[in-house]
């Protein structure tokens, strides 16, 4: 067929088919050849490792070296205002590392010292302050998980399966667990007025990337943070000082940080109506569609992931999350969505965090049409490709959170697809 | 709804019960000392549930429950950052221009992304056409078929725009590009004046094409059913493969073929060849730290030029082999008239000429297209090409 595997894909199967072959004959045959790496002493058990401070702050070992964040170049104009993707189908539990956690920027990442780091709190307050880094440090702070996904993930599937990868139809997202301080203290510092329905936040780069937000969300939840996972903030995701706005659109997650206004109205910015609103099938379109409503995906088996082990037992795995509340079940198809079965959440859902699934199948080797459903405590179900279609048409980039199906192959591959 | 949530009240008390019972228990392990200074005032302060306090101050419009951290923003510097204009154009500054005057600095800030008439060029954004494509499959959305308001356009050219020289255009510039970008919209005559006066009089075609987020009238109630479980479908049949597209980049990562050797699973992950120069660190080569700084500087030029490996041209032609190249030499790219006649006129890319274009770039080469403002310092232009100098055509 003329859409046929790449060559390397081609040489996966034959290499399965093998695999899967030695696997039964080894099986039958016990005791056949012993396996060097156990009756032969290894290099690595005999002679000695590196020394501690060999690396004094540790990338992964070279054998991991595609896990790595991917863009797809025809997406943007160039890489610096631009979009990548985190290696999810790679990635297992829910907290992403930082340094392979996707990147979005408008006018490219900057670097800002934290001694030139300046927040102007400012507008509909009392008296207008400007805090340092220093300053930030001193104020009671909090430790939360939360994911950020950006609003346009999945945006190239609107249309249909175009993207071959769970990195790169799922991937612009990450789970991290912040310190900060609640906005809501840094407005009473400054003395917000209470009569004021808006923020507008803005970053220290080019870009400015500003954005209206109102005050009951501010106030709520809002989190300004300097740490994700424990250390600083990596200079790609707002260092040293970020927006979090969970369950909220990534956009609004102001990276370098450096002026919140307390307003009556919103600003009407850019990234609030030519960018980040969502036109329906008459043209008219949605504004301030803000909160990232519940999705799942299945991370492996994928297309990045195949399944290269052959029938027996198999371990079916992903994500689900909500950006109004916390996931309560996820159940996964096998067949397209005829039949679901629920799956196993690693951890009770938690508000605006992601959630690992697991099913464990034994697999006969039979071709799956794999999808995963999530659900969250407001009682939303996770729609299909089709359903958001009917409601918002096709021209929609953002928001969408249908149902996403894998068609694993008997060989193990498995590819992008869509189904009735 | 009231905007302050009182979700911490309860939690606070536990908090500052047990960092006394610490500070106690602490007390009872150590040799006596002279009394202490009661802190517990001092405590319970720094343990306060902020929310609740902050919140209840906010609302009492006190100062109460304060921690007195940060100073007082100077009147210049909420000026220097609080530019946002609003849709009735509050924040616009005085000033003024028009399409006339817009022309030629749309020409020479704006066109080498958006094009000479607002088109547009690759995938840069386009900002004029479109109109009525809203709801066709492919909708065209500029400033003219999509932008609600026109402040957006204004704060926006004023703040991030020239991409890569942000905010060093003035005022009157900014009015005149907007009014260009108007024009190219069919939005207002070439000779309208753009001005805080006349701001409003300018109508956005589809300022009232947008509606407030409605997915909870429209979506939730539709999609909050339990789901069913079992035999939801008659058939299912495939209708649509990714692989049939083919636009999944090559390098996705996916297991190299089983069986063969691990060389050759390593080269198949190989990220490829990096983008490092090859620094030569032998002796009369460049100056390590020198092109180091210089890779810094040029993060300034990156929107535009590339170099290393695979270097193409984008908006500014690839860099690779510039020093000692012949001006405007690049194949395939699409020289300004300033310095295809630098070129005629046998002008070298050399330390000497490449000072002196870095340093005022519309002063050396009057026309060109390179919307760069130039570098200031000696140190960074030197630092410039000599990173430049390490990339060989």
């Amino acid at each position: 067929m003329s859409d046929g595997p790449k060559t390397s894909r081609r040489a996966f199967l034959r290499g399965t088919a093998a695999a899967a072959a030695g696997a039964a004959a080894a099986g039958a045959a016990q005791g056949a050849e012993p396996d060097p790496l156990i009756t032969e002493v290894q290099d690595w058990a005999t002679g000695l490792g590196d020394g501690v401070d060999a690396v004094p702050y540790g990338l992964p070992i070279e054998y991991e070296a595609d896990v790595i964040r991917r863009n797809v170049e025809w997406l943007t104009a160039d890489t610096i205002s631009s979009i990548n993707f985190t290696p999810i189908h790679a990635l297992d539990g829910t907290i992403t590392p930082q340094g392979c956690a996707f990147e979005r920027h408008h006018s490219g990442a900057i670097e800002l010292r934290k001694e030139d780091y300046r927040l102007m709190i400012n507008g509909l307050v009392e008296t207008p302050l400007i805090f340092t880094y220093d300053d930030l440090l001193r104020f009671p702070r909090e430790n939360h998980v939360y994911f950020c996904e950006c609003a346009a993930n999945s945006g190239m599937e609107w249309a249909g399966a175009q993207l071959n990868g769970a990195q790169f139809t799922h991937g612009m997202i990450h789970n991290m667990e912040y310190t900060g301080v609640p906005l809501r203290t840094l407005l009473a510092e400054a003395g917000a007025s209470p009569d004021a329905g808006w923020i507008y936040v803005e970053g220290a780069d080019a870009s400015s990337n500003g954005r209206s937000i109102p005050m009951d969300k501010a106030l709520d939840d809002v989190f300004v943070a300097f740490k994700a996972n424990g250390e600083a903030l990596r200079k790609e995701h707002g260092y040293p000082v970020r927006l979090v706005v969970p369950g909220w659109e990534g956009n609004l997650w102001v990276k370098w940080l450096r002026r919140v206004e307390v307003m009556d109205r919103p600003v009407e910015s850019r990234e609030e109506t030519s960018k980040y609103t969502d036109t329906l099938a008459d043209g008219t379109s949605r504004k301030w569609t803000w909160a990232m409503d519940a999705k799942s995906v299945v991370t492996s088996p994928s297309p990045q992931a195949p399944i290269t082990h052959g029938p027996g037992p198999l371990v079916i795995t992903g994500l689900a999350w909500s950006g109004r509340g916390a996931i309560t079940r996820v159940d996964v198809s096998l067949d397209g969505g005829a039949n679901w079965i629920q799956a196993r959440l690693a951890q009770p859902g938690q508000k605006m965090a992601l959630s690992r699934f697991y099913l464990e199948i034994d697999w006969d080797g039979s071709e799956m049409l794999l999808q995963a459903r999530a659900m969250d405590d407001t009682g939303y179900v996770q729609p299909t490709k089709d359903q958001l279609r009917e409601v918002r048409g096709l021209n929609s980039i953002y928001h969408n959170n249908g149902i996403q199906t894998w068609w694993v192959r008997e060989t193990g591959e498995a590819e992008n697809v869509e189904v009735s | 709804m009231s905007k302050f949530p009182k979700l911490f009240a309860a939690a606070a008390i536990p908090a500052g019960v047990v960092l006394l019972a610490a500070y106690n228990f602490a007390d009872r392990m150590v040799t006596p000392l002279p009394p202490l200074p009661d802190r517990s005032e001092a405590i319970a302060r720094y343990t306060a549930p902020p929310p609740t306090q902050m919140m209840a101050a906010v609302a009492a419009g006190g100062a109460m429950g304060r921690y007195g951290l940060g100073r007082p923003a100077l009147p210049e510097e909420i000026a220097a950052w609080d530019v946002d204009v609003a849709p009735d154009g509050t924040g616009l500054p005085p000033g003024q221009g028009n399409a006339l005057t817009g022309e030629p600095l749309f020409e020479d800030n704006c066109a080498v992304c958006h094009g000479s008439f607002a088109e547009g060029v690759d995938n840069w954004p386009k900002l004029a056409g479109g109109g009525g494509t809203l709801a066709d499959d492919d909708p065209l959305k500029t400033v003219g078929s999509y932008w609600p308001y026109l402040s957006t356009v204004w704060d926006y050219v004023h703040r991030s725009m020239p991409f890569g020289a942000a905010q060093s255009l003035s005022d009157d510039e900014v009015y005149a590009i907007v009014a260009y970008i108007l024009y190219s919209n069919d939005l207002i005559e070439d000779d309208f004046i753009l001005s805080q006066e006349t701001f409003l009089e300018v109508d956005m075609p589809n300022a009232g094409g947008f509606i407030v987020d409605d997915r909870a009238e429209t979506e939730y109630a539709a999609w909050s059913a339990e789901p069913c479980m079992e035999n939801c479908k008659d058939s299912v049949e495939i209708t649509m493969r990714a692989r049939v597209l083919d636009v999944t980049p090559e390098d996705d990562g996916a297991p190299a073929p089983i069986g063969e050797d691990h060389a050759a699973m390593t080269s198949a992950t190989d990220p490829g060849p990096a983008d490092e120069p090859a620094a030569d660190a032998a002796a009369g080569g460049p100056d390590p730290e020198l092109v180091a700084d210089g890779e810094k500087v040029f993060r300034k030029c990156k929107a535009c030029h590339q170099v290393g490996d695979g270097a193409q041209n984008r908006s500014g032609p690839h860099l690779n082999g510039v020093i000692g190249r012949a001006v405007a030499a690049v194949e395939g790219f699409r020289y300004s008239g300033a310095l295809t006649a630098l070129a005629e006129a046998g002008a070298v890319w050399d330390d000497e000429t490449l000072a002196a274009f870095l340093t005022d770039p519309k002063g050396y080469a009057k026309g060109t297209r390179m919307s760069f403002k130039g570098l200031d310092k000696a140190d960074d232009r030197d630092a410039v090409a000599a990173y430049l100098a390490t990339f060989a055509e």
